[in-house]
C-alpha cells in the first residue's frame, strides 16, 4: 500500500515495541530516582540538586531517543540541527536571564538593606 | 500521491529526503515544536527569576505534595508509552488497536489534567492564587501553560478518534497521527522540566 510506505520511511515512526519498552522502563527508574532523593533526603542538599538536574537531562535523552526516535541517521540530521539550535537558544534564555536577574537582585538587595540601616538617621 | 512527487523531482529526492510530503509536513511540525520549545524557556526563566519572591505567602515546599505530582508525571508517562502502541499499531494498520490505544492515551491524559484541574482549584479556592505573590504567578504561568497544550493535544487526539472511525487509516490520517505523536512525547519532554524545576526544586 502507498501510504504505508509514506509513513515508514519518517524519523518520528520507527519505533518497535522494544525500544518503546526501554525507553519506558528507564523513563521510570529516572523518575523515581530524583523523586525519591529530594523526599528522603538522603544526600546533602548540593548533591541532590545535582543529582536530580542529571536524572532530568538524562531521562530528557532518553524521551529523545526512545520516544522521538532522534539519532544520528542522515533523514534525521535536520531534526537534530533544529533541536540543538534550539537547546543553545533556551540556554541562553534561561540562563541569561537567571544570570542578569541574580546579579540584579544581589545589588538591590545592598540597597533595600542600606536603606534600611540609613532610616534612623534619615528620620 | 507520495511516489508522483518523487518522480517529478527525482534527483531533488535523492539529495535530501523531503520531498516526501508526509516527511515534509513532520519537519515542519517539528520546526514549530522547536518554537514551542522557546516559548517553554522563556516561561521557565522567568519561572525561575520570580521563584523566591513569596510575598510573605506560602512557598514550595508548603505548598507542594510530591506523591501528587509524581501521580500527575506517572499518568504522563504512561499516557507517552500507550501512544507509542498506538503508532505500532498504525504500522500494523490495524484500526482497532489503534483506536484502543488512542482512548487509552485520551483517558490516562484526560486524568493527568483532572489532578491539576483539582490542584489549581484547590489553591486558588485557598487564596494561593497567581495573584497572591510573583512565585505563584510565575507558577500558574509555567503549569498553565503545559496545560494548556495538554488540553488542546487531547482535542486533537478525540478529532483524531473521530477521523480514524470516518475516514479509516488513510495517508492524511496516518500522517496526523505521526505528527500528534510527535506533539504528545514532547508536552511529556516539557513535563520532566516542570516537575524538576518546579516541584522538586520548589520543596528542597
Amino acid at each position: 500500500m502507498d501510504h504505508d510506505a509514506a509513513i515508514n520511511h519518517t524519523g518520528a515512526s520507527k519505533g518497535t515495541l522494544s525500544s518503546y519498552l526501554t525507553g519506558f522502563v528507564l523513563a521510570i527508574v529516572l523518575t523515581i530516582i530524583p523523586f525519591w532523593l529530594v523526599m528522603s533526603g538522603t544526600l546533602s542538599r548540593g548533591a541532590t540538586i545535582a543529582a536530580v538536574f542529571a536524572a532530568a537531562t538524562v531521562q530528557i535523552l532518553v524521551h529523545l531517543h526512545y520516544f522521538l526516535h532522534l539519532d544520528r541517521s542522515s533523514e534525521e540530521q535536520w531534526n537534530v540541527m533544529a533541536i540543538a539550535f534550539t537547546a543553545i537558544a533556551v540556554v541562553v534564555v534561561i540562563g541569561g536571564s537567571v544570570w542578569i536577574m541574580v546579579n540584579l537582585h544581589e545589588r538591590m538587595a545592598d540597597t533595600a538593606l542600606l536603606i534600611h540601616a540609613l532610616r534612623p538617621l534619615i528620620g | 500521491m507520495t511516489t508522483d512527487v518523487l518522480d517529478t523531482f527525482p534527483a531533488h529526492a535523492e539529495d535530501h529526503g523531503h520531498a516526501d510530503p508526509v516527511a515534509t509536513t513532520a519537519f515542519g511540525f517539528w520546526i514549530y515544536i522547536m518554537s514551542d520549545c522557546i516559548l517553554f524557556g522563556t516561561v521557565f526563566a522567568s519561572f525561575v527569576v520570580l521563584s523566591h519572591n513569596y510575598a510573605g505567602g506560602p512557598t514550595g515546599s508548603q505548598l507542594f505534595d510530591l506523591r501528587y505530582t509524581l501521580g500527575e508525571t506517572m499518568f504522563l508517562l504512561f499516557s507517552s508509552v500507550t501512544y507509542g502502541f498506538a503508532m505500532l499499531a498504525l504500522h500494523k494498520e490495524r484500526k482497532q488497536q489503534v483506536l484502543g490505544w488512542l482512548l487509552v492515551t485520551f483517558l490516562l491524559g484526560l486524568g493527568f489534567i483532572a489532578m491539576e484541574v483539582n490542584e489549581f482549584t484547590q489553591m486558588v479556592m485557598a487564596g494561593h492564587g497567581p495573584d497572591r505573590s510573583g512565585f505563584l504567578s510565575g507558577f500558574f504561568t509555567l503549569v498553565g501553560t503545559h496545560g494548556c497544550h495538554v488540553t488542546v493535544g487531547l482535542i486533537w487526539m478525540a478529532v483524531m478518534m473521530t477521523q480514524i472511525m470516518t475516514k479509516g487509516l488513510t495517508t492524511p490520517v496516518q500522517s496526523r497521527l505521526m505528527r500528534l505523536s510527535m506533539f504528545w512525547h514532547f508536552l511529556d519532554i516539557v513535563w520532566i522540566g516542570v516537575f524538576t524545576v518546579v516541584y522538586l526544586m520548589g520543596v528542597m
